[in-house]
């Protein structure tokens, strides 16, 4: 498996420490209330299909990647600094 | 106690030839990792350029000359090899001095390129990878930073602490390649 990092480009999956899905991301308020933190911390989508996962380029430039891949094909779609993905 | 005397991180270890390709320790004189500051690349890179003479690098790229480079470090990073950092990049910059924490060595030859091919998940081939282009990459099991900086001449940093790894794992490929004659 292949991942392209926006600093360094197409690299070995080796090179990358798996996170999990980007929902870190989107951190609820404070207080939303327990029924949204209940679901950011503990509830995940398990998608046959295109999902957004959080990557860091560990053995290469540190930077947090949030990849969009196919669970179904393993296609890679697409990735982005997780720094961009947020602002 | 009152007369230590420093040992560089390849001690003992270094210089080693096999084959066609070589390998010695470099001194790299002071190391300063620069972190820019938030929208202040612009700006560091014209002090960079007033104060050692080189650009902040761009990604996978080493800017200056042997005494004086500033490399590409990772993401939003570079470190600054040689001179002592002039105050006027700490307007722009965090500075990190990280001198004597990394082991640096040079690699150079014919096949140069068939050796490091055994250890790097990245195509360094000449095609691909010039003089002033830089990697941060896994060297074998390790972390490393690779930058070609001559014809047939790449350097090398690891950890310090990983100076033994690295000459073990060099030689291991450098007999390998040289057995296939």
């Amino acid at each position: 498996m292949r991942i392209t990092c926006p600093h360094c480009g197409e690299r070995d999956r080796r090179e990358f420490y798996y996170r999990g899905a980007a929902v870190d991301l989107d951190r609820p308020a404070p207080d939303a209330g327990e029924e949204a933190w209940d679901n950011f911390v503990y509830l995940r989508e398990n998608p046959a299909g295109v999902t957004r996962d959080l990557w860091y380029h560990e053995s290469g430039c540190g930077a947090w990647v949030v990849v969009t891949r196919n669970t179904v094909t393993h296609e890679v779609l697409g990735s982005e600094l997780a720094s961009e993905a947020r602002s | 106690m009152d007369k230590l005397s420093a040992n560089t991180p390849c001690e003992g270890l270094l210089p080693l030839t096999v084959g066609s390709v070589n390998l010695t320790e470099e001194d790299p004189g002071a190391m300063t990792s620069i972190a820019p500051y938030k929208g202040r690349v612009k700006d560091l890179s014209a002090a960079l350029k007033a104060a050692h003479g080189m650009t902040y690098p761009a990604a996978n790229r080493a800017t200056g000359k042997a005494g004086a480079r500033a490399v590409w470090f990772g993401h939003a990073q570079a470190m600054l090899m040689g001179p002592a950092p002039d105050a006027s990049l700490a307007e722009h910059a965090a500075l990190v001095d990280q001198s004597d924490a990394w082991a640096v060595v040079r690699l150079e030859g014919d096949g140069v390129e068939d050796v490091l091919a055994r250890l790097v998940p990245v195509d360094l081939r000449p095609a691909q990878f010039k003089r002033g282009h830089t990697v941060r990459s896994l060297l074998f099991h390790m972390s490393a930073s690779i930058t070609k900086v001559g014809e047939k001449t790449f350097q090398i940093m690891v950890f310090r602490s990983m100076a033994e790894t690295l000459v073990h794992d060099l030689k291991t490929a450098m007999e390998g390649v040289a057995a296939r004659g």
